[in-house]
């Protein structure tokens, strides 16, 4: 739109009437704020000056106490203890060698320890201070403190540091804190300035690093005098900042413990999870390590121990680690086909040993095969021929919908670190993922969780659950923060059929209590405790030989999962055993040594054991380093 | 429109608008932000790596974008004014639901690359968008109550929102931002004199609010205004701010203590030594000789900024220099009061000095908006 232009003109005219005044405003504050500036700086300079000789008040960060993490029964996991430690502050040091020097005549100081002191020195903001020395006897901090006066820049400081009680159990779970690294602060926009505190250590892995921000607190502040050196006289008031708030885990220390003291020996994994709250009783995960040597900052040695090793001790396997899931996956594949009414539980289907499918030839585990076979015996007798037809039947759409309801390939929004999504392939997915077309012996390796298929045992542990109870149930590893009880997360019903249900948990049942039932030999017979459940061997190679006959990592994956009591099912159980062969052989005995500790919360009676085994049994649990926390020590016993 | 009366002839085109930049302007850009990086390096005590190496890397990306937002036709910034203001309010609602919590605060959104704080665009696009409003009204019609009711509620509804966040020196620069770009626009007199009246009544809502349910401001606001009215009753309380950025500036004396030689903030009496409080390291170091060339500098700037708007003789233009030199203003004069205890310590920064990218970068933004006035400002008869 046009506007004459006398109206431009006379808008011109009064803008700049207007501009001109305001600018004179504005100029004329300026005058008063210069005016301002030279009655402080100039008129009261001297009294000012005299008062800055004579500030001897100073702003100090009072890190908060972080918050303490506790098993479900409150016995401490992550505790805070006081250490006593020397710091010192660059500016206000007048000599760095002779104090040094002087320092190390009064307390125990490497070479390593001054070298680390004066590089931080050199790198640390004006006002902080140093760490010199960490985990001084009261004596050694007495002794600093005496000689105060001949040590400028020196101070003695009592301060909080983290310990894990539990040493390895809960490496894992829980993490460990550590320094705040220059690529987190670089990540961060006004980085809270407790984080620049030299040495405030922040959660790096694990619970401690995913829920960092509930457990941290928020830093108080103190106003301390000093004298002209900096030496902090006497504190004035101080305002407590707030503690971090505590956790309790869903982890039961004692289950948690045995776990990890059954596991050890193994590169194993191993999850205890209850089936109506989908509360984690324990997530094992061998070898550990001691999560405290990474809070005191590890060594090299011990750090290159750790990474050397085969058995992988920093990898978090029981929710980080996948696996082809092997027949424990058969459910999978037997309740989509059953849901899809492509066949019935009493329907029966002929096992010659292998199935031709596209001129290839899938064999069943046994190679002179089963006959005919139900879905009872099929589980019973893990008879792969009878779900290479289900899954012929069913299509992998299907079996890949079922698997997803039943928990696999889904994140679960636990608290850990690298928590995997696992997979339940799909046409789509492997389209997109391998740019080749879905074939129909693709869905048949699925059937019997190969191929694609990947779980972790955290995976395993919910589709048992889940299959035992009917319901959606979602793990939960945070029982309560700071007292308040957090929610149970669940998808409701499954809606599958309550006879279908019923099958599949009596199929596995008899895979553990009947007669030639894959688990048979590690039945429990107490009344009230039976267990049903599922072996699976997942294979590592796909050349048939022996596992006694190959090398240790050429071994097949050994899983079992099940819940107990069948009656009233109370925890679903998951483990893994990488490498370890059968999972009959290899991981069905562990399986069922951690369920009867969770239900009877102490070493198994040997009661609940067949008659026949006791005497192993007991053997083996005189060996266990039960009580005494593992991860310390060296694996041993390298299969 | 005066842009149809655009003279081809004598309105720079392509890339020889470089030479007709302001380039007095930039030179106190450069020179003001000069000392920001000085500064930044004297209260890390010498790192560069820590304040002064970020702040210059922003500052090169916020130069680039004012050569960017300059070589733009103004009156695209004009047609686009709406828009900016609508994105910055759909930011600001954004921040209330998404908004990462910094200090006690939300204030920014993560954009992956940087963290966009919306409260500071929005004291721009405000101001776009005021101007455009403006220079779109007839003239005649400026001081209609209902005409003078739209920009009020323009004004408000960003200040709001800015409240509830809570930031409450963002949301005075809003206020005082479009109110003097209303004054330069030529709305009546007796407006102003029934704002500020209504802000007198406002302040006392504020103090009788106070303890009730539907108390105003924050706890730690009334702090602050307490303590600003009285700094000695609690000089290790709430008015320790003041008091210790009084001496340390006082401390200063005419020459200063020398580059890098303050005391006061080295040794940790002031925190926010890097941000907000940054003028008071600057004053220590460098005295009342440094101090006031500051001051000089930021006064230079308004000056330009005044003199390329009377030269203007297009509305919008000249409308938009003369915001922009407003909020910029308030910028400096509401952290140099607060910083000299003049007025409550409210949380602005010293801008182009304080650490801090969303202010730098929207800034230097504003900046090329004023050169893209000036570069395309009607010239011969109109």
């Amino acid at each position: 739109m046009r506007r004459p232009p006398r109206d431009t003109e006379e808008s011109a005219r009064g803008i700049s009437r207007r501009a001109l005044f305001m600018g004179g405003a504005q100029l004329a504050f300026m005058a008063v704020l210069g005016a301002r500036m030279q009655h402080l700086q100039v008129d009261q300079a001297e009294e000012f000056r005299l008062l800055a000789e004579d500030n001897r008040i100073r702003y100090d960060l009072i890190p908060p106490a972080r918050g303490l993490i506790f098993d479900r029964n409150g016995k401490p996991i992550a505790q805070n203890e006081q250490t006593h430690r020397v710091v010192i502050k660059a500016e206000d040091v007048e000599d760095v060698d002779a104090t040094f020097d002087k320092l190390r005549r009064l307390i125990p100081l490497a070479d390593e320890d001054i070298e680390k002191a004066r590089l931080e020195m050199r790198r640390a903001a004006p006002g902080t201070s140093v760490t010199v020395a960490d985990r001084l006897s009261w004596h050694d901090l007495a002794e600093v403190a005496v000689n105060g006066p001949a040590l400028p820049g020196v101070s003695p400081e009592v301060g909080l540091s983290r310990v894990y009680p539990n040493f390895g159990d809960f490496a894992h779970v829980v993490g460990y804190v550590g320094p705040v690294s220059d690529y987190y602060l670089s990540k961060i926009e006004d980085p809270d300035p407790l984080l620049l505190t030299p040495r405030f250590q922040i959660g790096r892995v694990g619970v401690e690093a995913k829920l960092d921000n509930t457990l941290r607190g928020a830093a108080g502040n103190k106003r301390v005098e000093v004298n002209a050196r900096g030496r902090v006289m006497r504190e004035l008031d101080r305002r407590e900042g707030t503690a971090g708030e505590n956790l309790q885990l869903t982890i039961d220390a004692d289950v948690q413990n045995f776990v990890q003291a059954r596991l050890a020996g193994e590169s194993a994994s191993a999850v205890v999870m209850d089936v109506r709250t989908g509360d984690l009783v324990a997530i094992g995960s061998a070898p550990s390590f001691d999560p405290n040597k990474f809070v005191r900052g590890i060594s090299q040695t011990d750090y290159d121990e750790l990474t050397e090793d085969i058995f992988r001790p920093l990898a978090n396997k029981s929710v980080q680690g996948l696996y082809p899931p092997g027949s424990t996956f058969k459910m999978v594949t037997a309740l989509a086909a059953i849901e899809a009414g492509v066949i019935t539980a009493g329907e029966t289907v002929y096992c010659p040993g292998h199935k031709e499918v596209g001129g290839r030839r899938f064999h069943c585990w046994k190679r002179s095969g089963h006959g005919w076979i139900d879905l009872h015996d099929s589980l019973k007798q893990s008879c792969d021929v009878y779900y290479y037809e289900l899954a012929e039947r069913a299509g992998i759409e299907r079996i890949s919908a079922m698997a997803k309801k039943l928990g696999l390939g889904t994140r679960f929004d636990i608290p850990m670190s690298a928590v995997a999504q696992g997979l339940a392939p799909t046409k789509d997915w492997k389209k997109r993922r391998h740019k080749q077309d879905w074939v129909v012996g693709d869905s048949l390796n699925a059937s019997i969780g190969q191929g694609f298929v990947l779980t972790s045992p955290l995976h395993l542990a919910v589709m048992t659950a889940r299959l035992a109870s009917g319901e959606g149930i979602h793990p939960r590893l945070v029982k309560s923060v700071d007292g308040i009880e957090q929610p149970i997360v669940s998808d409701g019903p499954l809606g599958l059929g309550p006879t279908t249900m019923v099958q599949v948990r009596k199929a596995m049942y008899a895979v553990s209590n009947h007669q030639g039932g894959t688990a048979y030999g590690s039945r429990i017979i107490a009344d009230g405790m039976r267990m049903a459940g599922k072996t699976g061997t997942s294979q590592v190679r796909s050349v048939v030989v022996r596992n006694e006959d190959v090398p240790w990592e050429q071994r097949d994956h050994a899983l079992f999962v099940g819940f107990a009591p069948f009656d009233d099912p109370k925890y679903a159980v998951s483990v893994v055993v990488e490498h370890g062969g059968g999972g009959a052989k290899a991981a069905a005995p562990v399986a069922r040594d951690i369920m009867l500790n969770a239900l009877y919360e102490t070493v198994p009676p040997l009661e609940a054991y067949p008659s026949g085994q006791r005497g192993i049994i007991k053997k083996r649990f005189e060996a266990l380093p039960i009580g005494r926390p593992t991860g310390s020590e060296p694996s041993s016993d390298r299969a | 429109m005066s842009f149809l009366e655009y003279n081809l002839k004598t309105v720079p085109t392509g890339v020889s608008k470089v030479f007709y930049l302001n380039w007095a302007i930039i030179l106190l850009l450069i020179a003001i932000s000069g000392v920001g990086f000085l500064m930044l390096y004297s209260v890390a005590g010498g790192d560069v790596s820590r304040w002064a190496e970020p702040q210059m890397k922003r500052f090169a990306v916020g130069m680039a974008l004012m050569f960017i937002v300059a070589m733009v036709p103004v009156y695209v910034w004009r047609n686009t004014a709406v828009l900016a203001y609508g994105m910055s309010i759909v930011l600001l609602v954004l921040v209330e639901f998404f908004g990462a919590t910094g200090m006690g605060a939300q204030r920014w959104i993560d954009l992956g690359f940087m963290r966009l704080q919306p409260s500071e665009l929005t004291k721009i696009t405000l101001v776009m968008l005021l101007a455009a409003y403006y220079d779109w009204l007839d003239i005649k019609k400026t001081s209609h109550l209902i005409w003078v009711i739209i920009p009020v509620l323009v004004i408000l509804l960003p200040t709001l929102l800015v409240l509830r966040q809570p930031d409450l020196g963002t949301a005075i620069l809003l206020v005082s931002g479009g109110g003097l770009l209303m004054f330069a626009a030529g709305v009546h007199w007796l407006y102003f004199a029934g704002v500020i009246g209504s802000g007198v009544g406002l302040i006392s809502a504020v103090f009788t609010s106070r303890g009730t349910p539907w108390q105003l401001l924050q706890d730690y606001q009334y702090r602050r205004i307490d303590t600003f009215l009285n700094p000695d009753s609690d000089p290790l309380g709430a008015g320790y701010h003041i008091t210790q950025s009084k001496i340390a500036l006082g401390s200063g004396g005419w020459t200063g203590r020398g580059f890098m030689q303050g005391t006061q903030s080295r040794l940790n009496f002031l925190p926010e030594k890097h941000t907000d409080f940054i003028f008071t390291t600057l004053a220590e170091e460098f005295g009342f000789i440094g101090a006031f060339s500051l001051l000089t500098l930021y006064g230079l700037l308004l000056v330009f900024c005044i003199i390329s708007a009377l030269q203007n003789k297009d509305r919008f233009s000249s409308l938009l220099i003369l915001g922009i030199g407003a909020t910029f203003f308030l910028f400096f004069a509401v952290n140099m009061s607060m910083v000299m205890g003049l007025a409550p310590v409210v949380g602005v920064p010293l801008p182009l000095v304080s650490y801090g990218g969303s202010a730098m970068l929207v800034l230097l933004g504003a900046f090329g908006l004023v050169q893209s006035a000036h570069v395309h400002r009607p010239r011969g008869k109109v």
